[in-house]
């Protein structure tokens, strides 16, 4: 119970830094297949371009993203989806050759807008990294940084101690919160990571391979945290772990890649429930991956 | 396979893998490389035991303090290095207040926020050429610049060959290494750092202010106080921009006038002494010598310590 009005806390925070009118997304809720509850739209993806220079890096992409549900990116290597992941939260944009082209709304407002500032985004748009990377300073600051930077200025400790538990780590870390976070393990980093990412009461989580670095133990950890979080947030997950996406994600966006002599060209191929994607693709490449007959 | 009988087996597995006199050739590298290091070692050990020894008869006849602290002097009997001693104290000072904030700065530019493009490219490859510059390039620049040019500001009293000009002069000296090293030790600092910080909704400013600049601060620190090292011995540059080794007093000036009078360094004194013709002066200089090596010991060492302690805290 005490978790919950933490947590209704951050929301309200959340509501006061959206600046723009509050999108009416119940509206969406029911669009598609009537037989299944859709939850709203959250970030609506139409027409992605990603190009590095002049070379186009991704294409065609075209997914509505929805609240409180997981979404993976799944796909052989060099099929784009971790660019595809790092438009989100504007981290293509530190990539100086990098382009985009396309909408990417959220809450109806586009993302790569000219208005639009990239630090803002990422406040909204968290982000946790393949490999662990907790900033070598102490667990607490490690939390407390992104809300401060945020001119955050309720109780600090409160925060840093409820960001934890919701990353399930506060038991393992309570008595040592003033010690380096390098000292944790790989597992442990990564959740810090998470709880790193959800201090700043953000919208949406990115993860890009969080599990990839750690340990199965770790993984199954950080599997059971991402269900329980998409309560209050909504995940978009890179794997390359088809098991993990079957067993994690509500949707699944399967990507692929053309490659002609120029390079690799990555497209998103299908985008369905899970479920679907894994039982029932449509596309005949979909199946292939699938089933392991790829390439 | 024929060979199955345990005995045979065991016999072909132990010649096989006692195979130890095969490395000829690692063994004779290893072995060149450790010669290589003994001859250097030996040199350097050869040089401090001959200065060392030429400045036993100094240390025979008078105190380090008295040594220390008496004027300069034309009487080898009783010239001291006072004025060599401060005034490579208040160059160090000075040089550092010109060249830290400047490189470092400019490192934190060309490697946080400068585009990589063109321009940006020849800039570096520059600054490393400019860090290969002989110094006494950069003491006839101080003499055109400072001392000719500027010497109304630098030293209008002794036609511009101040403290200031010497100062000005070892800071552009150092500055090139300055800011190489500080660019190294910039881009030592992992990517996933400044990621992590961009994902949290760090500004660049708060990104390279709460977490880059920590995590270089002990390699930027490093690197600057043995560029500091550098200055500290420097004669060339200071001979041409006027610094002298015959008595001379600042008595009561204040500050201001100091920087601006007259100045001599360690190095520059080593440098008259080594060529005057007294008996006396041979030992002097090797106690000069050895004084300039334990103060180069000591920059070394803080820097060591700093970076030390520095690194423990993260």
């Amino acid at each position: 119970m005490e978790t919950r009005t933490q947590t209704d806390k951050t929301v309200d925070l959340t509501k006061e830094k959206v600046r723009t009118p509050s999108f009416d997304v119940s509206s969406l809720a029911g669009q598609g297949d009537p037989m299944l509850a859709q939850n709203p739209v959250m970030i609506d993806v139409r027409g992605l371009h990603v190009y590095y220079g002049d070379f186009l890096a991704v294409k065609n992409v075209d997914m509505p993203i929805r609240q409180n549900e997981i979404t993976s990116l799944i796909g052989p290597s060099g099929c784009g989806k971790s660019t595809v992941l790092r438009c989100f939260n504007r981290m293509n944009d530190l990539i100086e050759t990098a382009r985009v082209e396309g909408v990417i709304e959220y809450h109806g407002v586009n993302l790569y807008g000219d208005s639009v500032d990239p630090v803002e985004v990422r406040r909204r748009v968290g982000m946790v990294f393949q490999k662990p990377n907790p900033f070598p300073k102490p667990i607490y600051d490690n939390i407390a940084f992104g809300p401060r930077i945020a001119g955050w200025n309720g109780k600090m400790d409160d925060l840093v101690e409820e960001s934890l538990r919701r990353a399930a780590l506060w038991d393992e870390v309570k008595d040592k919160l003033h010690e380096s976070a390098y000292a944790l393990s790989g597992g442990q980093q990564q959740r810090l990571c998470i709880a790193r990412a959800i201090a700043t009461s953000p919208d949406v989580v990115l993860m890009d391979e969080p599990c990839s670095a750690l340990d199965p133990i770790a993984t199954l950890k950080i599997e059971e945290l991402m269900l329980d979080l998409k309560k209050d947030y909504t995940i978009i997950i890179v794997t390359h772990n088809m098991q993990q996406a079957a067993r994690v994600s509500d949707r699944t966006a399967f990507f692929s890649v053309d490659v002609s002599e120029r390079g690799r060209t990555g497209y998103l191929v299908e985008f369905a429930r899970t479920q679907d994607i894994f039982t029932k693709p449509e596309k005949k490449q979909t199946e292939d991956y699938i089933t392991g007959r790829f390439g | 396979m024929a060979v199955t009988s345990a005995p045979t087996a065991e016999v072909l597995v132990r010649r096989s893998l006692s195979a130890k006199k095969r490395d000829v050739r690692g063994r004779v590298f290893e072995a060149v490389l450790i010669l290589t290091l003994l001859v250097s070692m030996a040199v350097l050990v050869v040089l401090l035991l001959d200065v060392a020894l030429d400045s036993r008869s100094v240390w025979g006849e008078r105190t380090l303090g008295n040594f220390l602290t008496s004027q300069l002097s034309a009487d080898p009997a009783t010239a001291g290095i006072r004025q060599a001693l401060v005034g490579s104290l208040i160059l160090m000072i000075f040089t550092a207040a010109i060249a830290f904030p400047l490189g470092i700065s400019a490192a934190i530019f060309l490697e946080e926020y400068a585009e990589d493009n063109r321009f940006a490219r020849i800039v570096n490859a520059n600054i490393r050429n400019l860090a290969g510059v002989p110094s006494i390039v950069y003491g006839l620049l101080g003499l055109a610049l400072f001392v000719k040019i500027l010497g109304g500001i630098t030293g209008p009293e002794v036609e511009g060959r101040s403290v200031i000009s010497g100062g000005l002069t070892l800071g552009l000296l150092v500055l090139p290494i300055v800011i190489i090293t500080s660019v190294e030790a910039l881009r030592a600092v992992p990517n996933s750092i400044r990621e992590g910080a961009f994902g949290v909704g760090a500004t660049k400013w708060q990104m390279i202010r709460h977490h880059v600049l920590p995590v270089a601060a002990p390699g930027i620190l490093t690197g600057t106080i043995l560029s500091l090292g550098r200055a500290f011995g420097e004669a060339a540059p200071l001979l041409l921009v006027g610094g002298i080794t015959t008595f001379f007093q600042s008595g009561d000036a204040t500050p201001v006038e100091q920087l601006r009078g007259r100045f001599s360094a360690m190095p520059v004194l080593v440098f008259r002494w080594a060529s005057l013709p007294q008996a006396g002066f041979r030992a002097l200089t090797a106690a000069l010598i050895v004084v300039m090596l334990v103060a180069l010991l000591l920059i070394n060492a803080t820097a060591i310590y700093l970076r030390n302690r520095f690194e423990k805290e993260l």
